[in-house]
């Protein structure tokens, strides 16, 4: 396996739309063990996609499990990933490794219905909330060429987090 | 390159950021982290500048600018590094009717745990009959969170609301 270089901002190829995955063949899955591998040696890394490490393909990686007391669904390959439904919003707080030393509050759906394809383009479906499905709809953004730098929002002046419905 | 903290107060009024950027832009400085916000009815910025000469050669370049609106300034050599981001663990609000000592109440209390303070606003609401108090607060909780909840705990025993939210940052 080989450690993939993260690209960071301002790198144009961060702000680029990728492309649906359509062949699923062993170049693919050996590519998804080095992305995963990338994402494993950032500290405190529990996501990656694709454009991050300059390949404009429709792919991410999200592995939530080192936290603890959440519902998560372990290890995700998401191949083609579609955000179906979205439910509630949260603030919350996100770096990203492709944007170092700075974090910011960006609001996301609490609660989303996924569909995505694995390594082996079988589809499957997913119901997420909370910190898993904010680092869902984070990956997904990269593969619309957004960062969470473009969906910012103030630091302070939200008194109090809603309550959680 | 030198870094200076550079301090500009004054009665607020539009275009005071660009009039004090454009002067020091044109004068060969570079801006770092700032902050700059309206209180009580004045403009307050604290910024840092990277400057390469004295502090009596930013002081000239600053003084036309600051004088032809109003602003009192302050600079300092200062020893600093950008880059140097400590990540919160922890976001605090506290309200409360306002009244005498509630900040150094609460500040008092967190420093007793060994909590770090990263970013602190406050801000005094309501009417001139009935003032509330809000303050924000991220910081890092030095000696965990639990730390942190039970000294707040004694805070709310005295009538003032305070929440505390872990800041659980997602790196993706």
């Amino acid at each position: 396996m080989t450690l993939l270089t993260v690209l960071t901002y301002p790198d144009p190829q961060l702000k680029i739309e990728s492309e649906p995955v359509s062949k699923f063949d062993d170049a693919l899955r050996i590519f998804i063990a080095d992305l995963e591998q990338t994402m494993r040696a950032s500290p405190g890394g529990v996501g990656i996609a694709a454009p991050q490490v300059g390949c404009t393909q429709r792919i991410v990686i999200v592995d939530v499990s080192s936290k603890p007391k959440i519902q998560q669904h372990g290890r995700l390959i998401l191949i083609n990933p579609e955000i179906e439904q979205w439910e509630g919003m949260a603030k919350g707080r996100e770096g990203c490794m492709s944007v170092p030393d700075f974090t910011g509050n960006v609001i996301r759906a609490e609660r989303i219905h996924l569909k995505a394809q694995d390594e082996f383009g079988e589809f499957h479906q997913y119901d997420m909330q909370g910190y898993e499905a904010r680092a869902v709809q984070h990956e997904c953004d990269h593969l619309d060429g957004l960062l969470f730098l473009d969906r910012l929002v103030s630091r302070r002046h939200d008194l109090f987090p809603r309550k959680k419905v | 390159m030198k870094w200076y903290m550079l301090t500009l107060v004054g009665k607020d009024r539009p275009g005071i950021v660009a009039h004090v950027t454009s002067a020091l832009f044109e004068g060969g400085c570079n801006l770092g982290e700032t902050s700059m916000l309206r209180l009580g009815g004045n403009f307050t910025i604290m910024m840092m500048v990277s400057f390469n000469g004295n502090k009596h050669a930013l002081q000239d370049m600053i003084t036309g600018v600051a004088e032809s609106l109003g602003l009192q300034v302050h600079i300092d050599a200062i020893d600093a590094k950008l880059h140097q981001h400590i990540e919160p663990d922890v976001s605090i609000t506290v309200y409360g009717a306002d009244r005498a000592g509630i900040v150094a109440k609460v500040t008092g209390a967190l420093s007793e745990v060994g909590f770090h303070i990263l970013d602190l606003e406050s801000d005094v609401g309501g009417t001139e009959a009935q003032p509330i108090y809000v303050m924000y607060i991220d910081g890092k909780a030095n000696e965990g969170i639990e730390a942190v909840e039970a000294t707040l705990d004694l805070i709310r025993q005295e009538g003032i609301e305070v929440h505390l939210t872990p800041i659980d940052t997602m790196v993706g």
